[in-house]
């Protein structure tokens, strides 16, 4: 299958690793994958925070990017969720503006194909074993935009206890948000630091190697976290294990 | 039922503190954070909640279903108000109430006070009530020399201890027993019967520390304030809902009732209470059923008050309504089901949204009242849309299905145009949201971008970890507590033109 990548503008400067992670899978399980040059950014960073306005050229621009192709995969619940759920949204206030009358149109065909990963693996694929080899304990956040907004369910845990050689360890209060939140993490810093130290205290709680999730922003902020506590658990996309065939370990 | 004469000296309470001058969210949770005992109050209570809450609700297979009639409903009534709330006012009045109209605060107070003189009391006990508190009614009649008794224990605890509430349901969540026993045996003394000698922190005890301080109040008392949780169009009929039945002494006891309510509070039809006496217990105190629903319609000669007024109260609600996304706020019926799980109110408690509604309704709600729709409103309203991660678990609870993340969404973007019509010159967050947009108008800007921050990223940090940058600023507060990745060297994007359809390998 031809399977387009949204990579995200966050992962694209941040973490390349994570997209290449997401090539590598598809393409060994013998897709091909395209990435559209002209892709920049979902604008969910601007809608969130109140630049709704400025979201309309980004919607414009993914949306025309993308118009071609049958299946879109993101590494990214929020993203996805910001593309299905509030793309529409977005279109809606480029009509009532008269920006763009035209772009709910095109909206309605592109932002049901997009998939996050596991979405696309468990649904579209009809996958739950990749064939991926990671012989480490792991502990799964599940990030609130992938299970509340997106209602990806357990696909993503599915995927990971298929790994061979995996442990996947029980995080508690696995549901609770880790106060990522986008730009809430610097606007209202300390109570996000609060809501993930919690969330770290948690982690480490486990005995977990690896914190992995399906979302690399929150991802970001809890590795922060860890990172500044000197702790050694490391933070890994989801991608990135699934991804893995032992030999990188 | 005859009252007693007054009491020859009515202590008078001291003023009741107020919201006014919280500071906006950020700074007034950073306060709350630092207080460990809160933040264990807090974590414990509404960890225990939200537990009990799943499992009740879990018992309802048509939960959904449920939900889904509360919204439709409550829809209904936003759409047809004002025909509503002309029935209401016949039905009441043919049964013997007087309906009164408040515009807002001020005339809201005014009406109450006109009546409790009539009436010819210097005091009133009290019903909980949201309303009342969003009016300050208690500190507006102070001011006319008439007391107020709260008689629900938790808003009494909070009025004992001049306090301010932290949650809709349990206005003094905040407290642990010890605090409330020290209250007691400190403040009962100086407005009525003290609490009894050697009182511990049990909670039979300090039960019974309330209830006897209470009785000489309701014995006496002429006249009772209420809200109100519901009422029907159809027959007038007025609703309260409550665990302790005090609110019931009230609202039988006294000669003279008075109920305000916010005009959003209808149903139109006595069968659609069906829903909401089945959704509100379960997400408030995780009961099936609540131990006390009074209902009455007007008056009924012979049998508990000989007078109600029901007063009518708008106070930025016609506001609200005329908001497409922002209206669903006003079909809140104020269960406290999304102060329970909400991650932000756990760690900061109510207090620091500076508003008698706290927490994720708190949020949508306040800023609407205040009246965000038609102008400008203060710093710390404006601070309460981004209150919150948008994680989504309030909405997963309420049980009219508010949409509160679209909400804050929404709310958000209001912020941002006043801020941008007020200030000629963009503000800092504007003008990097404004160079964000631009750069990612395009992939060209884009590249160019990452390549500079890839350039940047050799200089900064070790072993690609920033752990601080330099400058003031909002980036700033990410860096007190957290290290950052540095940029990638070389982007997904550059990466991929490099190798070549991806197929170029690992390097
Ligand atoms: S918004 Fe919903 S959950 Fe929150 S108090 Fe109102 S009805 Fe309850």
């Amino acid at each position: 299958m031809r399977i387009a990548l949204f990579i995200g503008c966050y992962n694209d400067a941040l973490f390349p690793e994570v997209g290449r992670a997401v090539v590598r899978l598809l393409q060994r399980l013998g897709h091909e994958v395209d990435f559209p040059l002209d892709q920049t950014c979902c604008g969910q960073m601007h809608f969130n925070s109140g630049y709704q306005d400025a979201c309309i050229p980004l919607v414009q621009r993914f949306t025309a990017a993308f118009a071609g192709f049958d299946v879109v995969v993101t590494p990214s619940g929020s993203c996805a969720s910001m593309v299905r759920r509030y793309h529409p949204l977005v279109a809606g206030l480029a009509a009532e503006q008269g920006v763009d009358t035209g772009l709910a149109g095109l909206v309605a065909e592109v932002s049901p194909r997009v998939y996050e990963l596991s979405e696309l693996l468990v649904d579209v694929l009809g996958l739950t074993d990749v064939g991926a080899r990671f012989p480490h304990t792991v502990a799964f956040h599940p990030t609130c935009h992938s299970t509340r907004l997106l209602g990806v369910g357990d696909r993503p845990t599915r995927l990971l206890r298929a790994v061979a050689g995996v442990t996947v360890v029980d995080l508690p209060h696995a549901a609770s948000c880790c106060g990522f939140g986008g730009t809430f993490a610097v606007k209202n810093a300390d109570t996000s630091v609060a809501m993930g130290l919690d969330k770290v205290d948690d982690v480490l709680a486990t005995g977990a190697e690896v914190l992995t999730a399906a979302d690399t922003s929150c991802l970001m902020h809890i590795g922060g976290l860890l990172s500044r506590r000197g702790s050694g658990v490391r933070v890994m996309h989801l991608a990135e294990i699934l991804a893995s065939t032992g030999a990188e370990a | 039922m005859t009252a007693g004469p007054e009491p020859a000296a009515t202590r008078r309470l001291r003023p009741e503190p107020t919201f006014r001058g919280t500071p906006p969210f950020p700074e007034a949770a950073r306060t709350a954070l630092a207080d460990g005992q809160l933040r264990q109050n807090l974590g414990r209570a509404t960890t225990t909640i939200r537990t009990k809450r799943a499992a009740v609700v879990a018992e309802r297979a048509d939960w959904e279903q449920l939900r889904l009639s509360g919204a439709a409903i409550k829809d209904a009534v936003l759409r047809d108000l004002p025909a509503l709330l002309d029935q209401l006012e016949a039905a009441v009045t043919t049964a013997g109430g007087v309906v009164h109209w408040a515009r807002d605060a001020a005339e809201a107070n005014a009406i109450v006070a006109g009546i409790t003189r009539a009436a010819g009391a210097t005091e009133v006990v009290k019903v909980k009530s949201m309303a009342t508190q969003e009016i300050e009614l208690n500190e507006a009649l102070r001011r006319e020399g008439i007391d107020v008794w709260e008689t629900d224990l938790a808003e009494m605890i909070v009025q004992l201890g001049h306090d301010l509430p932290s949650h809709i349901l349990v206005p003094a969540i905040h407290r642990n027993r010890s605090e409330i026993r020290d209250i007691f045996v400190d403040e009962m003394v100086r407005v009525g019967r003290a609490a009894p000698v050697g009182l511990t922190n049990e909670p039979g005890e300090l039960a019974e520390a309330a209830r006897l301080h209470l009785r000489e109040k309701f014995l006496r008392a002429r006249v009772a304030v209420s809200g109100a949780n519901f009422a029907v169009a159809e027959t007038g009929t007025v609703v309260v809902v409550e665990s302790e039945g005090n609110g019931r002494m009230c609202l039988t006891l006294p000669e003279t009732l008075i109920t305000v309510m916010g005009i959003e509070k209808l149903v139109p039809t006595w069968r659609d209470l069906e829903v909401f006496l089945q959704l509100l217990p379960r997400s408030a105190t995780a009961e099936r059923m609540n131990p006390y629903t009074s209902l009455w319609t007007g008056v009924t000669p012979g049998d508990g008050p000989r007078a109600f007024h029901l007063i009518l109260l708008d106070n930025g609600r016609t506001d609200t309504l005329s908001d497409a996304t922002g209206r669903q706020a006003l079909r809140c019926i104020r269960c406290s089901a999304c102060l329970n799980v909400c991650p932000v109110y756990e760690r900061t408690g109510g207090q620091a949204y500076g508003s008698v509604y706290p927490g994720p309704i708190g949020a949508i709600l306040t800023p609407q009242l205040r009246g965000i729709a038609k102008h400008p409103v203060d710093k710390q309203t404006a601070s309460l849309p981004f209150a919150s991660s948008l994680c989504g678990a309030c909405f997963d609870v309420c049980p009219v299905r508010i949409d509160i993340p679209e909400v804050l969404v929404h709310l958000r973007g209001q912020v941002v145009r006043q801020s941008e019509a007020s200030h000629r010159l963009p503000t800092p967050e504007a003008f990097g949201m404004g160079l964000a947009a631009w750069t990612l108008r395009t992939p060209r800007r884009l590249a160019m971008a990452e390549r500079l921050a890839g350039l940047g990223s050799r200089l900064v940090g070790r072993h690609g970890t920033i752990r601080r940058i330099p400058g003031p600023g909002p980036i700033g507060g990410w860096f007190r507590s957290r290290n950052l990745r540095a940029p990638a060297r070389e982007s997904f994007r550059a990466w991929w033109r490099r190798t070549g359809s991806g197929r170029g390998g690992e390097s």
